[in-house]
């Protein structure tokens, strides 16, 4: 019954929905899964590198993480090349306003440009909307870190931690109980004494990292994690309160991961 | 579409209209004329030819009328806009004097505006707080601790020069500006009594003094 109200981005269903927007969506569950989380001293991304065949040549650049201007960074799930216009936007968007304002563009800001951009393909044109979505991390004065996820209506808000891609409800809830309970308060009974704390506390970048690995070893469903399989992005401030974006090389993915092991074996030992 | 006529661009600012500027160190001050005339006329002596962009920042703006109220009101409600728009973010006195002198290049060579501009504001997150910045109409933009435009440069800069120290506070600045006019006063062609001056500071933009038209009463 749908069908007659399918084929249009540009036309509501009778239910009031518009299905080449949700169609999008589904596109993106599945792609390769990416995990952000926001850090007290900065923003942590992991991706799953999906490798569809052996033959394929080493990729010198990666195709999940592009950096848009010296204090943003985003990742990417769903078509390669859809996203590669969106990146192209935004790059350009914050290079403009750069250029007009000798600024760095506020992160919220560049967000929502890319987003407008996408949401005049589910009203106008007649076109498809992008099948892609984002997770912004970036830096400015106005709010710190901050992270951000878009979908392809346009939709964008702030989060703590959240996941997109293949397998992100499982992700999304591992991150509920786990983002914010510091492992040593977290052995401390609740009394009345001790209420527990409203305020779910930030973990570290370092801390931000073992979480996000662990996420994508649950949304990976089992395969041995490793470092041709994940892209692990962090970034942070230097002394001079510069931005630097640092993809881990493979060593140290392999700490982390090996890190996270021994975490998930003692746990549950007193 | 405004079509430029009469003036061409390389011909000076016209004679009548001044602009002062000092910068102590937590705030700025800045002083214009408050002439409005043409030819043989004098339509009015008491035009605020300050603008004031944004609740800490002001913007002294000199030239023919017709530029000079069309450049103010145009930045100004375009810095409004961006408030608006981006949920009370206020934009730094840096990012507006280079979105102004960004405006100032585009319309060189379309249609310029034949205006000289000084942009003051006060900043919490700057050393010192208080910035000023100098435009002209080809676009130039320059950050100075004190400074004027048109005709008055000749007189009151070599004051400045002499006068203006690191670290003086808003009351010594208001003097020397004072002085400036004063000498303006004394020993331009031009009668110029009436000025207009304003303090950008931590609490905002303000009116020091505001001379009135003899048809105010």
């Amino acid at each position: 019954m749908a069908r007659r109200y399918d084929s249009s981005t540009t036309t509501f269903s009778p239910e009031g929905r518009l299905h080449q927007v949700e169609y999008a969506i589904e596109a993106i569950n599945n792609a390769g899964t990416s995990v952000g989380i926001l850090a007290k001293d900065g923003v942590v991304m992991a991706s799953e590198k999906k490798v569809t065949s052996g033959l394929l040549a080493p990729a010198r650049t990666s195709e999940k993480t592009y950096k848009l201007c010296p204090h943003a960074t985003c990742t990417v799930a769903g078509l390669t090349a859809d996203a590669n216009i969106l990146i192209d936007q935004a790059r350009l968007r914050a290079g403009r306003y750069a250029y007009q304002y000798q600024e760095p563009i506020p992160i919220e800001n560049l967000v929502e440009h890319v987003c407008n951009y996408k949401q005049a393909y589910t009203q106008y044109g007649g076109l498809r909307p992008f099948g892609v979505a984002f997770l912004f991390a970036g830096y400015d004065i106005h709010h710190g870190f901050q992270l951000y996820q878009s979908d392809p209506s346009g939709n964008y808000s702030g989060w703590k931690a959240t996941v997109i891609g293949a397998n992100n409800q499982a992700g999304k809830s591992l991150l509920k109980t786990e983002y914010g309970s510091s492992s040593s308060s977290g052995d401390e009974m609740k009394t009345d004494e001790n209420p527990a704390k409203d305020e779910t506390e930030m973990p570290t970048t370092v801390e931000a990292l073992r979480l996000a690995v662990k996420v994508l070893n649950k949304t990976m469903d089992g395969a041995a994690a490793s470092p041709d399989k994940l892209e692990l992005f962090a970034m942070t401030l230097d002394e001079d309160g510069n931005c630097v974006h640092k993809i881990l090389n493979a060593k140290e993915v392999e700490a982390v991961i090996a890190e996270v092991e021994s975490e998930t074996a003692t746990a549950g030992d007193s | 579409f405004s079509i430029q006529t009469i003036l061409t661009v390389s011909r000076h600012t016209l004679p009548n209209h001044i602009v002062v500027y000092f910068l102590p160190t937590d705030s700025v001050v800045i002083a214009t004329d408050q002439v409005n005339a043409r030819s043989i006329l004098m339509y009015q002596q008491n035009l605020d030819k300050i603008a004031e962009l944004s609740s800490h920042s002001a913007m002294g703006v000199s030239g023919p009328n017709c530029d000079l109220v069309n450049f103010s009101e145009y930045i100004s409600k375009n810095l409004a806009l961006y408030e608006l728009s981006n949920d009370g973010m206020k934009l730094s006195t840096h990012a507006q004097a280079n979105f102004c002198r960004g405006e100032l290049a585009k319309a060189l060579r379309k249609g310029p505006f034949q205006v000289n501009v000084i942009l003051g504001g006060y900043d919490e997150n700057v050393p010192n707080g208080g910035s000023l910045y100098i435009m002209d109409y080809l676009g130039s933009c320059h950050k100075v601790n004190y400074g004027a435009q048109g005709y008055a440069s000749n007189f009151t800069l070599s004051i400045m020069d002499r006068d203006w120290e690191e670290g003086m506070n808003e009351e010594q600045a208001v003097k020397i500006v004072e002085h400036c006019i004063r000498e303006l006063n004394m020993r331009f062609l031009l009668n110029q009594s009436n000025f207009i001056i304003k303090v950008v500071d931590k609490d905002g933009v303000r009116t020091v003094k505001a001379d009135s038209d003899p048809s105010d009463n």
